[in-house]
């Protein structure tokens, strides 16, 4: 692997600006990367190999000519493909879109490209984003670039795995209960959840409207920062997109806030938590507590209720969100049927996978005609409390660390019989997209058995900086990953010591 | 027989039956009363759609006014057209409804073609606007209905199924969908088709006036779906209702309620009940057919949309809507027949056409006798715009000259012979009154001499009708009159000239 590609997106910009680095040389070492090691990975869906070339010769020819360029120049970003791109595809990984091109392109990708970023390809995702391990995609699963027998995380897996693989620099996800967090702790890497409204969702294919976002992937707190200022801002094609300029100045990542107080919510690290992922929890808090923080104990509600609420809310949305995709003007629509009835059914049928289907039948269930208050208004209902209890925990701390996954990344197969248990993959993600705050992943430590483990810190409403310059000062206390292992299989034994090992920032 | 003949046997036929079905009615509300909500859809006037930024124009090649965002593709969202809420404010207050300054958009889910999201965009629990009231006339007076909620949707497309070559081809045209729509629903206030129409009539007429809908029922732009019941007379509780759709004119609204109606006491007078359920009005077979039991109707899972937030109007802006309010047809016919003394028929011209009663009302208020206006106005001005195909915002008579023509008439210094002959010029050459009546000559002879020599001269050259004349035949004398503006070229003043005739006939020297 091509030494550029552990160059950080700040480094890259900076120097193909600067004329320096080539947009070229770094885009062909990402397509060899990923002709390396995507067979054996499976990050990706489709690439855009041609178009990344003559973008990368274009940015280089601006530089020539003494143009200014972007501030992302030259970076290979990979993009989830639920992000539509009208020179590609937005398969969601789903049958139903195999074939779908679409007509736009989405506000996050516009922007990637108007910085100079090179979107060299689209990742692979759980199907429609609905899942934790990337399993669900109808197009096969991504793996874990460190143990490939291993589930990268979902549904934003295949950015994560290009990202931790090398086979691109950034990468953009989306998180409805966890999709770029969980992703992040299973691959090492940082990943952060904006505020709800502070990344346009124009073109990204919902799955459940008043919980997605964008987010951005990185290996650093700072690239994290940096693709973050190129997509976050108000967009008038999104009517939930806040008006204010939520960007971040880098240099702001290098203070923390006088009197650091994280709330620690104790009462959530009990049942189902793994040893290790515990332990590495503790030594984070240590690593705070040596930056300065004060830890203080927290209650807040039963992450338990926040399932029950969120999978309620999620598929209610996702089932009137999917109802589109009926065979009538795009996608997937059956052969031989002669009556409508059958269309939507079959070409439905046909098109959506297991998991997809079990979530449009919960959530058409808890809209029904006499389920309603049970289960939807309830469910709003206990949003509202959640989003008061997290607002009166954090008026008295900065940010609420706990660990981003109760576990590290589990085998392939071994949840995807159990839905139940892949749900509670999920336990410590979904309050802030209940809640709407950000909140960010970042790596802190490995297993014994090599694999990366996540910490995640969730923030004020509209706070992303705090968080982001707390996961660069617990950087300058810790390597990442660490000593995670370094030969155990041929993907990761050419990605060397690990996201934020020497050479990676 | 022949084909006219048979047509009139067949027009005398309707007739018959419509007077037989008046009759049934009449005797079955003695003992029945029907109770009558109406729904009604309003398209409002916006120049685009409700969500996107594509074009509202009815008539367009099919799908050519789309978009990703009308079409439901993935990923889009939807961003409201701040025009469209301007608009149900606007009816809601020339309605007297309270307007909700924080109301919740929702999603109605149902799987059809023309629908491409397969759900709608509308309001459901909190709608923009509730409460309010819409006041009408009936042959035994005046009435009103409450209003229960006026709220803002999304329209869908259309399907057409045309047979070709026998087989049923299925068409969707999107270009609809998307349209911004009201739905204004009233209480059961009404009490029969009469004033189910009346209320109709009233509601078009605010859509019309406030410039919210353009009330075309032929295009779609004002639909009414009907909600009928009846209960014996005395009884306070509500009958089972059944829901009529397809009421695509006036005429269908009252035929098919009517028919409801007869369908509903007949029913139960022979001791059967009635099915809630929805109906489709068949106008070619004059009656309703089942299009959904209510073991069939929709679970439509409404639910908040999570794609836009609450639609907020502040009190700010509902103050600045309510100030661009127009004045309503009701309390513009009670001022103009009070300001003007205007009959009926005037009146109604001028509320049916609120730009020929500004017109109107500037000259008045320029100087204009408001009598003399409302003929000069109405019938002189108005039939040649209408000659030439104008409008009167774009008259080439402007204000000021009407009054100067106007007044020029009312000092008597101008027949209205001459007028009409200047008022023509005016509009054909886009002259001023003055230059006209100057380059004309066209100033009333007033001057008893001058009038003197033309009857002189008209008494002379017509001996035989002065003759019959005093020999009693009285209608002569209009004759001669005539004769003497004629000679005149219309100059000269019509009331002293007959005096001045009658005098010259009485005196046998002449």
């Amino acid at each position: 692997m091509s030494d550029l590609l552990r160059l950080s997106a700040s480094e890259i910009a900076a120097q193909v600006s600067r004329g320096g680095l080539r947009a070229s040389a770094v885009i062909e070492a990402a397509l060899a990367r990923i002709a390396e090691v995507d067979p054996q990975v499976h990050a990706f869906l489709s690439l855009r190999a041609e178009p990344a070339r003559r973008r990368a010769e274009e940015i280089d020819q601006r530089v020539r000519s003494g143009a200014r360029v972007g501030s992302l120049a030259g970076v290979p970003v990979a993009v989830k493909d639920n992000l539509c791109d009208q020179d590609g595809s937005a398969t969601c990984a789903s049958r139903i879109l195999e074939r779908f091109r679409p007509s736009y392109s989405a506000t996050a990708l516009r922007r990637v490209e108007a910085e100079d970023a090179i979107v060299i390809g689209k990742t692979n995702l759980d199907e429609f984003a609905m899942g934790s391990s990337n399993e669900n995609s109808a197009f096969g699963p991504t793996h874990n670039p460190w143990d490939l027998d291993r589930v990268p995380g979902g549904s934003s897996g295949g950015s994560a795995a290009a990202v931790a693989a090398g086979e691109a620099v950034l990468s953009l996800g989306s998180d409805t209960g966890g999709s770029v967090r969980q992703p992040a702790a299973f691959c090492g890497l940082v990943a952060l959840k904006p505020q709800y409204g502070h990344l346009s969702r124009h073109g990204l294919v919902a799955f459940a409207s008043s919980l997605d976002q964008i987010g951005p992937m990185a290996r650093s707190a700072r690239d994290c920062a940096l693709l973050f200022n190129a997509v976050a801002g108000h967009d008038p094609r999104d009517a939930t997109s806040l008006s204010r300029d939520p960007r971040i100045e880098l240099a702001q990542l290098e203070t923390l806030p006088d009197d650091l107080r994280l709330g620690v919510p104790r009462a959530w690290l009990g049942e189902g938590l793994d040893p290790e992922i515990r332990s590495a929890f503790e030594a984070t808090c240590a690593r705070f507590e040596a930056c300065g923080a004060h830890l203080v104990d927290l209650e807040l509600p039963d992450p338990r209720h926040a399932i029950s609420t969120y999978y309620i809310l999620a598929n209610a949305e996702a089932s009137s969100n999917l109802a589109r995709f009926d065979g009538v003007r795009y996608g997937h629509r059956a052969e031989g049927v002669h009556d409508l009835h059958a269309m939507y059914e079959r070409s439905r049928g046909e098109g959506f996978g297991p998991e997809v289907k079990r979530r449009i039948l919960m959530g058409t269930f808890v809209l029904s005609s006499g389920y309603y208050e049970a289960f939807y208004a309830k469910a709003q209902a206990a949003r509202r409390l959640l989003r008061r209890a997290f607002d009166q925990a954090l008026e008295t701390v900065h940010a609420i660390l706990i660990p981003t996954a109760p576990t590290a990344a589990f085998r392939l197969g071994e949840k995807s019989g159990d839905p139940l248990a892949m749900y509670l993959s999920d336990i410590y993600t979904i309050t802030s997209n209940l809640v709407g705050h950000p909140a960010v992943s970042f790596p802190a430590g490995a297993t014994q058995e090599g694999l990366p483990i996540g910490m995640q810190l969730c923030g004020r409403a509209g706070d992303e900086r705090t968080l982001l310059a707390l996961v660069q000062a617990h950087e300058g206390r810790h390597d990442g990953v660490g000593a995670a292992r370094s030969a155990a299989s041929p993907v990761t034994g050419l990605l060397g010591r690990g996201p934020a090992g020497e050479g990676w920032r | 027989m022949s084909r006219e003949s048979s047509q009139a046997n067949r027009s005398r036929e309707a007739q018959q039956e419509a007077e037989q079905t008046a009759a049934r009615l009449a005797v079955a509300l003695s003992s029945w009363e029907a109770v009558i909500g109406l729904e009604v859809h309003a398209q409002l006037r916006t120049r685009t759609k409700l969500f996107c930024a594509c074009s509202t124009a009815f008539g367009a090649e099919p799908n050519s006014q789309v978009c990703p965002v009308c079409l439901g593709h993935p990923g889009v969202l939807p961003v409201p057209n701040r025009e469209a809420v301007v608009l149900a404010v606007r009816m809601g207050l020339a309605t007297g409804c309270a307007v909700r300054e924080r109301s919740i958009w929702a999603r109605k889910n149902y799987f059809y073609p023309d629908l491409p999201k397969n759900y709608q965009i509308t309001q459901f629990d909190r709608p923009i606007c509730e409460h309010g009231e819409v006041r009408f006339a009936v042959a035994a007076g005046p009435r009103s209905a409450r209003l229960r909620r006026i709220h803002l949707e999304e329209d869908a497309g259309k399907s057409k199924h045309p047979e070709k070559a026998g087989e049923t081809l299925s068409r969707i045209d999107l270009n609809r969908c998307g349209t911004p729509l009201i739905e204004i629903v009233s209480e059961p206030d009404l009490r029969g088709p009469e004033e189910a129409y009346a209320y109709l009539a009233a509601l078009k007429e605010i859509l019309e006036h406030t410039g919210v809908c353009d009330g075309n029922m032929e295009e779609g732009s004002l639909r009414c779906d009907a909600n009928v019941s009846v209960r014996r007379r005395g009884e306070t509780a509500l009958g089972t209702r059944t829901e009529l759709k397809n009421l695509n004119s006036f005429r269908f609204v009252e035929k098919a309620i009517i028919y409801e109606i007869l369908r509903q006491i007949a029913r139960l007078e022979t001791g059967g009940t009635i099915e809630q359920e929805t109906l489709l009005w068949e106008p070619a077979l004059g009656r309703t057919r089942t299009m959904r039991s209510k073991e069939d109707a929709h679970d439509y899972r409404y639910f908040p949309e999570p794609d836009l937030p609450p639609l907020i109007v502040s009190p700010d802006w509902i103050a600045e809507i309510a100030l661009a309010l127009p004045e309503l047809p009701e309390a513009k016919r009670a001022r103009l027949r009070r300001a003007y003394g205007l009959g009926e028929g005037e009146v109604e011209i001028l509320v049916r056409q609120p730009e020929v009663c500004d017109y109107f009302e500037q000259v008045v208020a320029g100087g204009g006798d408001s009598r003399l206006a409302s003929v000069w106005v109405l019938t002189e001005l108005v039939g040649h715009l209408n000659r030439l195909g104008r409008q009167i915002t774009d008259s080439p008579v402007p204000v000021p000259e009407m009054v100067a023509l106007l007044q020029r008439l009312a000092a008597g210094k101008l027949t209205g012979k001459l007028a009409k002959m200047a008022l023509e010029e005016m509009v054909d050459t886009g002259s001023t009154a003055e230059l006209v009546i100057q380059a004309h000559g066209w100033e009333v002879v007033s001057d008893d001499r001058a009038i003197l020599q033309f009857i002189d001269a008209v008494i002379a050259s017509n001996p035989a009708g002065v003759a019959e004349y005093r020999a009693g035949k009285d209608s002569n004398f209009r004759w001669l009159v005539g004769q003497v503006m004629k000679l005149s070229r219309g100059q000269v003043d019509p009331r002293r000239t007959e005096e001045l005739l009658r005098q010259a006939l009485a005196d046998p020297d002449a």
